[in-house]
């Protein structure tokens, strides 16, 4: 059945020990590695403090002092985000983690890091105050100048509200999902010195 | 000006609340023959720089190895 296929190809290529692991290689023990982590945390945030301003509306995030600070949350984990995620990408690409067939993971990185800057575009265009149509206003241009003004019209405001709630952020955790799953298969890449040092140690005389 | 502003309620936005830096003049920027950047981004970048360096050099604490 088409069930039990897809059950042994998922345990086969994500076995629970890999999946949740409780121990990594000894190359792991440094700071540049929290930086992937730290991004996630600094999205749980973002989703949680923006489902709170989405509950509650703009008239409360505009006008109550909790309303403000919820706002105020959200923009800095916003900035934390983007601040980790920027370390991370520096990090990886000097590791080059796209080696050792994760070619993938790189590219699902990269993808979450292009749809994560729609997806604070669109939030500077939800404020619903002056700072938003000003943005909106500069933007339409650029958008129809590429010629996606008619698709993307940053102008109204359902349309970009609903980019910015719904259809980006589910894309943005279905990509970090993904991202870490691959991360969880394949492990966290070696650094160079240590992938030189076990092909010399491989072609040693037992 | 500000009567306006009261009036439109929610739309206000950044007028009713004062800000730890004043922020009702234009962003200073950085320029320097074809670079210019905001302060702003400069020194986050900066900081951003830096904390890169430092997670290299600075050593990771170790937890005792297990038996």
């Amino acid at each position: 059945m088409w069930t039990e296929r897809i059950r042994s190809r998922a345990v086969g290529a994500l076995p629970p020990e890999k999946l949740l692991p409780d121990r990594q290689p000894a190359y792991v023990s440094s700071w540049i590695y929290v930086f992937g982590v730290a991004t996630i945390a600094a999205l749980l945030v973002v989703v949680g403090s923006g489902v709170i301003l989405g509950l509650k509306g703009p008239a409360w995030w505009h006008e109550s002092g909790v309303g403000k600070f919820f706002n105020s949350i959200h923009l800095w984990a916003v900035e934390v985000f983007f601040f980790a995620m920027v370390v991370h990408l520096w990090g990886k690409f000097f590791m080059g983690a796209w080696r050792g067939g994760r070619a993938w993971i790189w590219v699902t990185g990269a993808i979450v890091f292009l749809v994560s800057i729609g997806t604070a575009f669109t939030g500077y265009l939800s404020q619903q105050n002056f700072d938003s149509q000003w943005i909106a206003s500069e933007g339409k241009d650029g958008l129809n100048s590429v010629g996606i003004g008619a698709f993307f019209n940053v102008a109204d405001f359902g349309q970009m509200y609903t980019w910015h709630v719904i259809l980006l952020p589910v894309a943005v955790v279905a990509l970090v999902v993904g991202h870490v799953l691959l991360v969880r298969k394949h492990g966290v890449v070696p650094p160079y010195a240590a992938k030189v040092a076990r092909a010399a140690s491989a072609k040693e005389p037992a | 000006m500000r009567e306006m502003a009261g009036r439109l309620g929610p739309l206000r936005g950044g007028l009713a609340a004062p800000a730890v830096f004043n922020l009702n003049s234009p962003a200073h920027y950085v320029h320097w023959h074809f670079f210019q950047m905001s302060v702003a981004n400069v020194i986050l970048i900066g900081l951003m720089i830096a904390v890169f360096i430092l997670a290299l050099v600075i050593p990771f604490p170790k937890r005792e190895i297990e038996k």
